[in-house]
């Protein structure tokens, strides 16, 4: 089973400017940040701190807000999209 | 000049004047930072008075070398003394601050006046933006009047006023179906995919500077003097925390004396993470789904929470949420005792005042400064049913029927 990962602008630099990344086995979104972190050095202090996610942080699954899932606990499925993006105020 | 870098709030790292938002080390919202050392009060002083009348008289204030010339001039909206509203609540001395009397009625024509001559400095010919819908407006309209093309995302629930009055200015509409927070999602991705300028997204640091010229109107329409207590609405937070950087930018370089004021920020109950994280004594917010009738203010997801919360708590205030009833009566409030009708966010606004003066929250001294964010004509909805119209024949005596009990003796 393979995860989407979209990958903001902001983290291109570390992840030699790929957009996208695909994550095998994974069962939570924590799995499938973990394995991108292994793939990327440099990314988990980026967006992560104390083994939480920093707050400006926004994950998503398949465009769910993972604050109304489980988490870093929310289960991933085959074909899940996995988007990360910094929090913008609008308005 | 002053304005001298972007600058994380967070962590502090610099970056160049450009077209960014979050910090690369962090994330943190960036914000744009001047010095302001070289500034003389006086000369700064008579620049603002002898300036044009509109925001652009705060251009030393402003992420510009030299203020830009644009077609649809905003701001220097009136500070209006509401004898009437302070008579009802018990209070000594409120005033409001009517921002729904900018070129399309709210508030967001100033933050679109920043983000529009930066985005053409920038190099960009398409203006966006993730909207509520008053920023719609505007974007749409200050694009249009600019001869910029322009591309406005909404929520497809959004009021029918809101939808028509964006339409009108030929901008590309698209209508999401989803939240707010969905929209401004997927504005965020589309700022990565498309060489736009997306005013509350790859531009919002400058964009967001425009809200401090609403600090600096009241200051300057008080004669160069602070009020005690804001009452300030809240959506995503921005406005609330851009009033306070503009008052401590002005008490900084001397315009202004003494301490900050007391900031209220206003929710509404079908939206209120911040109103709910400051009352569970909590630094961030957690996202909620907005429900209810006040959908200018319905950002689920607000991304400047954290510091709105430190600002009602560093400054002695609160943030309080109403419910949409209370909104409803806080519209006809404003509306009976000020000749002023504003939209579902100001009455959410003054909603709050009045909950504050109910609570004692407010000393027989204070002078309060209520901010109106925008219009009552682009939220009809909410007014519809809150009082009754008399239908009668054009007769004399069919008049007399329906308002016998006015019968003169």
């Amino acid at each position: 089973m393979s995860v989407t990962v979209k990958i903001p602008t902001q983290l291109r630099t570390v992840t030699a400017g790929d957009s996208e990344a695909s994550v095998e086995d994974a069962r939570t979104v924590g799995d499938v940040l973990d394995g991108l972190y292994e793939r990327y050095d440099g990314l988990r202090e980026r967006i992560a701190e104390d083994g939480d996610l920093r707050r400006f942080v926004n994950v998503y699954v398949d465009g769910e807000d993972i604050r109304f899932l489980d988490g870093l606990e929310t289960q991933v499925e085959d074909g899940d999209e996995v988007t990360i993006l910094p929090a913008v105020a609008g308005g | 000049m002053s304005v001298e870098a972007l600058k994380c709030k967070e962590c502090g790292t610099r970056y160049p004047l450009d077209a960014r938002y979050a910090c690369e080390a962090c994330w943190g919202p960036l914000e744009v930072a001047y010095d302001f050392s070289s500034l003389d009060r006086e000369s700064a002083r008579r620049r603002i008075q002898a300036g044009p009348n509109s925001l652009w008289r705060y251009a030393d204030f402003l992420p510009f070398e030299s203020p830009p010339r644009t077609a649809l001039p905003a701001g220097m909206t009136p500070l209006v003394r509401a004898y009437r509203l302070a008579d009802r609540l018990g209070l000594r001395e409120v005033w409001v601050k009517n921002d729904a009397a900018n070129p399309t009625h709210s508030f967001k024509d100033r933050v679109v006046s920043v983000a529009l001559p930066k985005a053409r400095e920038l190099g960009y010919g398409v203006l966006a933006c993730a909207s509520t819908g008053n920023l719609a407006n505007a974007v749409a309209a200050h694009a249009a009047a600019n001869g910029l093309e322009s591309y406005v995302f909404v929520p497809s629930d959004l009021e029918e006023q809101k939808i028509l009055a964006t339409g009108v200015y030929g901008t590309n509409l698209i209508s999401v179906r989803g939240s707010y927070d969905d929209v401004n999602r997927l504005c965020t991705q589309l700022a990565d995919e498309r060489d736009w300028a997306f005013v509350n997204v790859n531009l919002r640091p400058y964009y967001a500077e425009g809200s401090k010229t609403l600090a600096f109107e009241i200051a300057e329409q008080l004669g160069f003097e602070q009020p005690d207590r804001v009452v300030v609405p809240i959506a995503s937070g921005s406005l609330f925390t851009k009033i306070a950087r503009g008052l401590d930018e002005w008490r900084s370089v001397g315009l202004l004396e003494g301490d900050a004021p007391v900031f209220n920020g206003a929710q509404a109950e079908g939206c209120s993470p911040v109103a709910q994280a400051y009352g569970a004594g909590l630094d961030v917010c957690r996202p909620v789904k907005p429900t209810g009738i006040a959908k200018s203010l319905a950002i689920g997801n607000p991304a400047d929470g954290p510091y709105a919360l430190d600002l009602a708590r560093r400054s002695g205030g609160s943030i309080d949420a109403v419910s949409d009833d209370e909104i409803r009566e806080g519209i006809r409030l404003l509306a009976e005792t000020t000749g002023i009708f504003t939209e579902t966010a100001g009455g959410t606004t003054t909603a709050v005042l009045k909950k504050l003066a109910d609570r004692g929250d407010i000393d027989a001294g204070e002078r309060v400064v209520l901010v109106i964010t925008g219009e009552g004509l682009k939220t009809l909805d909410a007014v519809r049913g809150t009082f009754e119209a008399h239908e009668i024949d054009p007769t004399v005596d069919s008049f007399s029927d329906a308002f016998a009990s006015a019968q003169p003796v």
